[in-house]
């Protein structure tokens, strides 16, 4: 199950793209059939979530309660984009964790033997049921819902990817927040023995990582409390037992290794937007036309690329999401709320 | 018969001079071809050949502290396949860069020279590069005499533009880049120390 060496997965193994497409198309065609007698099911059919993982890669089972919840999941077809998916391999090798390393290739070295379970979640601040729950009373009422999200990294890279979740917003209802309660905020576990970079000398991040978000950001049905991918649970190095997607947010606000979740009335001091004020704003939205000080924002190489073929797309404002969640920010100068 | 073992061992040690700062090269052609570098094998295949080059130029700029303060002094013979090296690892990482990356598109070309400055900053310190290159010959080296001595110092400017372009893309562990500017002060002050020396 460790992949310390993910060099040791020979690229002759990997599912080649034309394949990957094929089996694409399959799960399309699949997804048409089963969705017929579910027609008026409000958007959601049952999943065709037998994604198809290569042998020699891992799967990452997560514990039995998790398993049980996966296997009923269903797909929101309403939500899920139809572009092709990132081959799972990339999507388990090629990340940003920066608790883990700084290389892309790092989490992937340095996760594996990240512990997850047994795993508690803070909520605190102003929310009138406050405390402290295990990962499994959090997910308890919650129905899993199989999404295809584009993910869309500052870097002016991209990858599509099925994430297993459910959303904020319902999570939110259930400990009542109060009438100050205007932002969220989340901090990912602090644990220089398991973390490495965090015990780093040469880091400009305070340790440990926060985002948040406003309060109708966090309501919109788009926004995803994840728990697995790929029809499976969270692998470590995508940020197991529960993280973040906000899927029309450049990627490092949908933070990982989630330990608190804290309602508050002011605007909470986000890690990125803490170290680098005029390069990652609180808000963080997907808009190629504020570009980052150091380099654009106007086009995203769609991963995985190849080295002939760079798979340069135009990014979309929101990332594609507008329809969904333009009128969040009406009457808002994005050039200046980057 | 001690003569030619003492060639022997020279020639030797050029050859596995020659062949070692060739393998970071080598390994990466392997990783290209078993289809190993990931989901975005042009960045890995650019920033692998920068730091490489990077690596080669401050092997090349202790060549010269090294010889004087621990007698090395057959480490001056290899000086110049070290700066060729530098120069040709570079070479190949502006060639990836406009191959890969931005897959000779003159509307990318022109947006990344305006918008990533650091990239401007490399660009230059490879053109400060160029005329070293083209002068290292043994016969430019007599033809420009004294001037040749001047000419090459421009390795110092470079440097200090390939420090600036390796930092201005720090994201946020800056380690790396910490080691390698401490090397260029040594390295560069250890020539002060010398001149003010006399």
């Amino acid at each position: 199950m460790l992949i310390k060496r993910p060099s040791a997965i020979p690229g002759s193994e990997i599912t080649s793209e034309s394949v990957y497409r094929q089996r694409r198309q399959f799960l399309k065609q699949g997804l048409a059939l089963a969705s017929v007698p579910l027609v008026g099911f409000s958007g959601h059919a049952r999943a065709a979530m037998d994604y198809t993982i290569p042998e020699d890669l891992p799967r990452y089972a997560g514990p039995d309660w998790l398993q049980s919840k996966i296997a009923a999941a269903t797909r929101n077809v309403a939500l899920s984009t139809e572009e092709d998916l990132a081959p799972y391999y990339n999507v388990i090798t090629h990340n940003n964790f920066y608790e883990f390393g700084t290389d892309k290739r790092d989490p992937v070295r340095n996760a594996q033997q990240f512990r997850t379970d047994p795993w508690s979640v803070e909520i605190s601040g102003e929310v009138a049921r406050p405390g402290n729950y295990n990962l499994e009373d959090i997910l308890k009422p919650h129905a899993l819902e199989d999404r295809v999200y584009r993910l869309r990294c500052v870097e002016a890279w991209s990858m599509v990817i099925p994430w297993l979740g459910f959303p904020l917003a319902d999570l939110i209802k259930r400990f009542e927040p109060t009438s100050k309660a205007k932002y969220v905020q989340f901090t990912t576990l602090f644990d220089t023995n398991q973390m490495p970079e965090q015990g780093s000398a040469f880091t400009t991040i305070q340790w440990p990582y926060v985002e948040g978000l406003r309060m109708d950001e966090a309501m919109n049905p788009l926004t995803l409390l994840a728990v697995g991918v790929y029809g499976n649970a969270l692998p470590p190095q995508n940020g197991a037992p529960l993280r973040l997607v906000v899927p029309w947010k450049y990627g490092f606000k949908s933070i990982k290794s989630i330990v608190k979740i804290h309602f508050s009335e002011t605007m909470p001091l986000t890690s990125w937007n803490k170290t680098a004020p005029d390069e990652y704003g609180f808000y963080a939205n997907v808009n190629p036309e504020v570009d980052h000080p150091r380099w654009s924002q106007a086009t995203e190489r769609r991963l995985p690329s190849t080295l002939f073929n760079q798979n340069i797309v135009v990014t979309k404002p929101f990332n594609g999401y507008a329809e969904e969640v333009a009128h969040l920010y009406q009457g808002m100068d994005l050039k200046r709320w980057f | 018969m001690v003569l030619s073992g003492v060639k022997s061992f020279s020639v030797m040690r050029w050859w596995t001079l020659f062949l070692l700062l060739l393998v970071p090269l080598l390994l990466l052609i392997r990783d290209i071809i078993d289809n190993n570098l990931g989901a975005d094998p042009a960045r890995t295949v650019v920033t692998e050949l920068g730091f490489w080059a990077m690596t080669w130029l401050w092997l090349t700029l202790a060549v010269t502290p090294l010889r004087k303060q621990f007698n090395l002094s057959w480490l001056m013979r290899f000086r110049r396949m070290f700066g060729l090296y530098a120069f040709f690892y570079a070479v190949l990482h502006l060639l990836a860069f406009t191959a890969f990356l931005i897959e000779w598109r003159l509307d990318l070309l022109v947006r990344e020279l305006t918008k990533r400055p650091y990239i401007i900053v490399g660009t230059l310190a490879l053109l400060l590069l160029l005329p070293l290159a083209a002068t290292s010959t043994r016969a430019m080296q007599r033809k420009l005499g004294k001037r040749w001595l001047q000419l090459h110092r421009l390795i110092y400017p470079a440097s200090l533009l390939v420090l600036l372009h390796f930092v201005w893309q720090i994201r946020s562990d800056f380690g790396q880049h910490l080691f390698f500017a401490l090397l260029l002060a040594i390295m560069l002050g250890y020539r002060l120390y010398l001149k003010k020396r006399g």
